[in-house]
């Protein structure tokens, strides 16, 4: 780990919470989905987040996205605050900052023609004439490795593989330098997964590119992230590198998550890290430590006192007793 | 192109979309050839009152009405400020009710409340009583009649794209595209629109049959074009004095509206079917 250069991306207690309303549109509560989150994202580096479903990683994702805006906290993007930026400036930010999406499928306009899809980011960032987009267009279909002939079609006319490479191609036009990739390979075959996740590794070189990798496939983070992020109902609770925090889980939510992960040769599953049931409601969120109604080594401490992240063993981690 | 023949060879499928495209391309035709089809052309200004109430014959197709005038030929002109009232009326509703819709459809706040409202307002009160007093108020003639229709007739579609944009906007892509940058214009009208472009093309359809009703109604009440105006409606009322003993000069122009809102109302269905397959168990019942 070299020292830390300038954050691509910094995130300083970042809160995003959603109103929960009755039926007669009265606020009841609030949805904690993303409850105070600081990470700092290097340049040209991958920074996986992982945590179950419903754990706030996609929230997170899109509030720096800005597709939500945050309830609290700052989003710096290249040195710039961009969290509270007015509409028309927020979407020029989308240029350099870009958001793949879990369905690509769902994610084109069925409507669209490929070559119609892949030409629209240039037309909104960009002034380049017909040519010159054209040019661009052809040279990164030809990166993701779809054939010309393909600009033809509409999106369902397309196969799942076919459908994630234009959505990668149709931000790549952009040329980014932050992408953020949401659930990326879910819902493709493990050989699919594989070419995609070599695709990713690809264009990272090709075209500079820094990813925040959202995803619950703990085998797939670990195959293309340096550095990871744990999650758990809207907080990180372990942040560090990937190999340290596979080989040495600090946390045991971590550690719970890595016993359920099966390894072909590996040790069972034991009772002892079993996680069972379901994380609790993000809209009642535990006193003191939000994991202790599931953690196997839960003490009267952690009901009341919210365990800070703290610096140990070359990563950050979140529990009083790990 | 391609698009437009598979709706057509589609609706062909369907006999009574058939039926009603026949009967469109019917009226269509002849309103375009009148002067062609028309065996007394000059009938609808001039009068014969030596020939008055002459039942139908030869000479006189579908009779004379009340003036000596060609019941066939005056039809065939009527053709003519039916279609014109029917697509402009419903032209200016569209070009008020789509953009409204689609504004109150993407904002979410006190904009949205208003425009709907407003629009909710309009749906209040029954159409015809609306058109009438409207229609009434700025006295008869036939741009009247079009206005009345028109301020009328748009909060349907506003209602239609409102609830079609919302439900839209739950739709991955249209949230991709505004991360991508997209401006608010650009994902309504080059996205969202051509998404929800089919109610409207079938809420259009059934609009005409509609308004086109409407627009007898008034003429029927005298609130329509003034005579020598061959209309539809007006031309009902004027027969009512000489019923049933001159049954043709009621019958060919009620039949004429009849069948002119029949052809318009199965031609909507037949694209509501064959446009959206999902909309045939949901959207039936509230029709206007």
């Amino acid at each position: 780990m070299s020292a830390p250069a300038a954050p691509l991306l910094e995130i300083v207690d970042l809160v995003r919470h959603f109103p929960v309303r009755n039926a007669f549109g009265r606020r009841v509560g609030w949805l904690r989905a993303v409850d105070g989150v600081s990470l700092a994202v290097q340049p040209g580096e991958t920074l996986g987040l992982v945590g179950e479903s419903g754990c706030g990683k996609s929230t997170l994702g899109k509030t720096v996205m800005g597709i939500y805006t945050p309830t609290a906290g700052d989003i710096r993007f290249a040195g710039r605050e961009i969290g509270w930026l007015a509409k028309r400036e927020r979407r020029a930010v989308a240029k350099d900052l870009q958001y793949v999406y879990q369905d690509p499928g769902a994610s084109l306009d069925p409507r669209w023609k490929v070559v119609h899809l892949l030409h629209e980011p240039l037309k909104i960032h960009t002034a380049l004439s017909r040519a010159e987009r054209e040019r661009e267009v052809l040279a990164i279909l030809a990166a993701v490795g779809l054939p010309d002939a393909h600009l033809d079609l509409y999106p369902h006319e397309l196969s799942g593989g076919q459908q994630r490479r234009v959505g990668l191609a149709r931000i790549l036009t952009l040329r980014p330098r932050l992408v953020i990739l949401d659930e990326p390979t879910s819902g493709l075959d493990v050989s699919v997964q594989a070419s995609v996740l070599k695709l990713f590794r690809g264009l990272q070189e090709a075209f500079a590119l820094t990813y925040v990798f959202i995803s619950h496939d703990l085998s797939v983070v670990r195959a293309i992230c340096a550095r990871i992020a744990v999650m758990y109902l809207g907080k990180i609770v372990e942040l560090g590198p990937t190999v340290a925090v596979f080989e040495r889980p600090r946390h045991p939510y971590t550690h719970s998550l890595l016993a359920a992960l099966p390894r072909i040769g590996g040790r069972r599953v034991t009772q002892e890290f079993a996680l069972e049931g379901e994380p609790p409601n993000p809209r009642d969120v535990p006193s003191g430590c939000r994991f202790r109604t599931r953690c196997p080594h839960v003490q009267a401490r952690c009901a009341v006192e919210e365990p800070l992240l703290r610096p140990l063993d070359g990563r950050t981690v979140a529990c009083h007793f790990a | 192109m391609s698009a437009v023949w598979f709706v057509v060879t589609r609706l062909t499928r369907d006999r009574s979309a058939l039926i009603g495209l026949v009967l469109i391309a019917l009226l269509v035709l002849s309103a375009a050839l009148a002067p062609v089809l028309a065996t007394h052309p000059d009938d609808v200004f001039e009068l014969h009152p030596s020939e008055r109430l002459a039942a139908p014959s030869g000479a006189h197709w579908l009779g004379t009405d009340r003036m000596g005038a060609d019941v066939y030929s005056r039809l065939l002109f009527g053709a003519r400020i039916t279609i014109l009232i029917g697509i402009i009326a419903v032209g200016a509703s569209l070009a008020i009710g789509v953009p409204i819709g689609l504004v109150a459809g993407y904002h979410h706040g006190w904009l949205s409340d208003l425009l709907m409202r407003v629009s909710d307002i309009f749906l209040a009160v029954p159409q015809v009583v609306l058109a009438i007093a409207i229609a009434q108020t700025l006295g008869p003639s036939l741009p009247n009649v079009i206005l009345a229709l028109s301020v009328t007739y748009w909060p349907w579609f506003a209602r239609v794209v409102y609830a079609e944009t919302r439900a839209l906007q739950k739709e991955i892509f249209v949230e991709s595209t505004a991360a991508l940058g997209a401006s608010p214009w650009r994902l309504t009208v080059l996205h969202v629109l051509p998404n929800i472009a089919s109610p409207i093309i079938v809420r259009a359809s059934i609009g005409m049959g509609f308004t086109i009703l409407t627009a007898a109604a008034l003429g029927f009440l005298g609130l329509g074009p003034p005579p020598p105006t061959p209309e539809w409606g007006r031309t009902i009322a004027e027969s009512r004095e000489f019923l049933p003993d001159a049954w043709w000069y009621a019958t060919a122009p009620g039949l004429a509206i009849f069948l002119t809102v029949m052809g318009f109302n199965l031609l909507g269905d037949g694209l509501r079917d064959v446009l959206d397959p999902r909309l045939r168990r949901s959207r039936t019942a509230r029709d206007g």
